[in-house]
């Protein structure tokens, strides 16, 4: 049953939100509860929705598969299916889907005793994608302003998207979201290494501890911030990444319809310079 | 329902400040003995200090003030050296590299993108410098030297955007210039030049290992977090002599996602999925324009973007009296 040597005292009854004993099982490592069998449902049927779809579709080339949302002409109304239904359908399932996932972890963090930073964190994927599927389409009117299911079809869109506003890297939300991407990057590689130049030191040398971490890094920057304070910033870093990200393509057509170069001569007009 | 997060540290320990461990190999001494901050302990260590300034450390400080001063003074140069316009203009000031009339040659007119030469020499030699001062210092404690690994990818990156690609392609115009609107643009320019960056496989590669870091992080970060209440973030102990935090953290991924990794190996994941962001991003570099000039149009021809249909205008560099 793929049971970990120390898994099985672990495998124990309670802390379903919903279904009480109903699902609480284990498939091979797989919890299932309640919102397992939701999760799998909507994930299966938005699978073979997309799989139906793309049947229907000119290719069977894994790269080119696209499954577009409804023209803009159908605005927020439901499309026929082979006009962008196929989209929205999926695009509901992928919600159930990924809600489903995040509450069967928090299922699994009350079983374990341990607390819900990861649900919470998965949130901001979620609000992430929900933004740019549901929110932006909606304030702009037409499920036509959504992103493509397509492996290069989506890349396409971001492409067009972003030249549609000129030039997206001035918009002030997206730099802000880069910044973390690589500040986030940029620290997790200094965590990973830290953490392994202790456990895995020079030949002949004991593995070193966390003081010895901490003077790495205060003898090279001056500052350490910690085994604890690490995991906080990282965590930060990541999910500030995710959700100016969000914002970033949010404020992207509702709040500003022009380049986005030429947002920023409020800086050059500002009465200051005079 | 409503339980402590461990958001925030809520009682701090004062005590005599950490010293570190004594040094092997060092010319210098730690330079202060440290103070703490009350807010900062709120987040991380209250303890700021002591540094090892170090020959590699000054040496490494004083290349990258030249560098900074080098592009400061030029751009302030740009706006007449009006101190206003400096501030006002800032974000579009720029140092550019060589125009393309100089080709790859080393001896270029100051004004001409010989200070940009200079500044991205003295950048360079500051990040190297910082490489090694990374080594010397894991070395001088006993630990490995794997971050001075992680920083020299990044590294790579850099030399490769600024030095190697340049060389390749014969000038030193291709390369970024320092500015802060002048680098996106350049990004930007680079971009749709080379028929659109998103059809490099590589940056495909790169941008799946940064949102991957990222993922990871936001992953690894939580879990820690989540088990903070057993000490998961003692993970060196917990790596030697597994406690309950390791097996919770374990089984709620293997639970979740029928797959965990252990306290020791999510740290491997998160050393190559973050190195291997600059690695591949700097191959995806290389490749373009040296050995790919479109990348949509190579794209068609390995049958992963689609071909538009024609639109009737002919491109005139395919008709048979077009310059070869």
């Amino acid at each position: 049953m793929a049971l970990l040597s120390f898994e099985r005292k672990y495998r124990v009854r309670g802390g379903t939100l919903i279904g009480g004993d109903l699902f609480d099982f284990w498939v091979g490592p797989f919890y299932v509860g309640f919102f397992g069998v939701t999760t799998a449902i909507s994930a299966l049927l938005g699978t073979l929705l997309i799989v139906y779809a793309a049947s229907l579709g000119p290719t069977w080339n894994i790269w080119l598969i696209s499954i577009a949302p409804p023209d803009i002409s159908y605005g927020l109304a439901l499309a026929p299916l082979r006009e962008g239904g196929f989209w929205q359908v999926i695009t509901i399932c992928a919600i159930v889907a990924f809600v489903s996932w995040a509450l069967r972890e928090v299922e699994i963090c009350r079983k374990l005793g341990i607390g819900y930073h990861v649900p919470f964190a998965y949130g901001f994927a979620i609000f992430a994608y929900i933004s740019l599927e549901v929110i932006r389409p909606f304030l702009l009117g037409a499920w036509g302003f959504g992103f493509p299911y397509g492996i290069f079809s989506h890349l396409d869109w971001v492409s067009n998207t972003g030249y549609q506003y000129l030039h997206f890297h001035y918009n002030p939300a997206h730099m802000i979201a880069v910044s973390f991407f690589f500040v986030t990057g940029g620290a997790l590689a200094f965590h990973g290494a830290l953490v392994l130049s202790s456990v895995n030191p020079a030949p002949g040398e004991a593995v070193k501890s966390p003081e010895y971490e901490d003077s790495f890094f205060r003898d090279t920057i001056g500052y350490s911030v910690g085994t604890l304070g690490i995991h906080r910033l990282g965590l930060f870093c990541a999910l500030s990444a995710g959700f100016w990200s969000a914002i970033c393509i949010i404020i992207s057509g509702p709040l500003w319809t022009r380049g986005w170069p030429e947002w920023w001569s409020w800086w050059l007009n500002l009465p200051i310079w005079s | 329902m409503a339980r402590y997060q461990n958001m925030f540290t809520q009682v701090q320990l004062r005590g005599p400040l950490e010293a570190g461990p004594p040094l092997r190999d060092a010319t210098f001494t730690r330079t202060g003995t440290g103070f703490y901050n009350y807010w900062l302990g709120k987040f991380g260590n209250a303890q700021i200090g002591p540094v090892y300034l170090g020959t590699l450390g000054m040496a490494s400080l004083m290349f990258a003030f030249l560098a900074f001063e080098i592009i400061g003074l030029n751009m302030f140069a740009s706006v007449n050296w009006n101190p206003v316009q400096f501030v006002r203009q800032l974000p579009w000031l720029a140092l550019e590299p060589p125009g393309p009339e100089y080709g790859f040659s080393l001896f270029v007119p100051l004004a001409k993108g010989g200070w940009w030469m200079f500044a991205g020499f003295c950048m360079t030699t500051s990040l190297i410098l910082w490489f090694l001062r990374t080594y010397r210092r894991a070395r001088s404690l006993g630990m490995g030297t794997h971050v001075a690994w992680a920083f020299a990818a990044g590294i790579f990156l850099i030399i490769t955007l600024g030095f190697i690609r340049p060389m390749l392609m014969g000038s030193w115009a291709e390369a970024v210039p320092f500015g802060i609107f002048p680098h996106l643009d350049w990004t930007a320019a680079f971009s749709i030049r080379y028929g659109n960056l998103f059809y490099n496989p590589f940056h495909c590669l790169s941008i799946a290992f940064l949102y991957g870091s990222t993922l990871l992080f936001a992953m690894h970060g939580a879990t820690i977090l989540a088990v903070g209440r057993y000490g998961g973030e003692r993970e060196i102990e917990q790596i030697t002599d597994r406690g309950t935090a390791s097996e919770r953290a374990a089984l709620f991924w293997r639970w979740t996602m029928g797959f965990n990794a252990t306290m020791e190996s999510i740290h491997r994941w998160a050393w190559w999925f973050a190195v291997l962001t600059p690695l591949t991003g700097g191959i995806g570099i290389l490749l373009t324009g040296t050995v790919v000039d479109n990348w949509y149009l190579w794209a068609v021809t390995h049958h992963y973007a689609p071909g538009y249909p024609s639109t009737g205008v002919i491109d005139p560099a395919t008709l048979p009296g077009a310059p070869k």
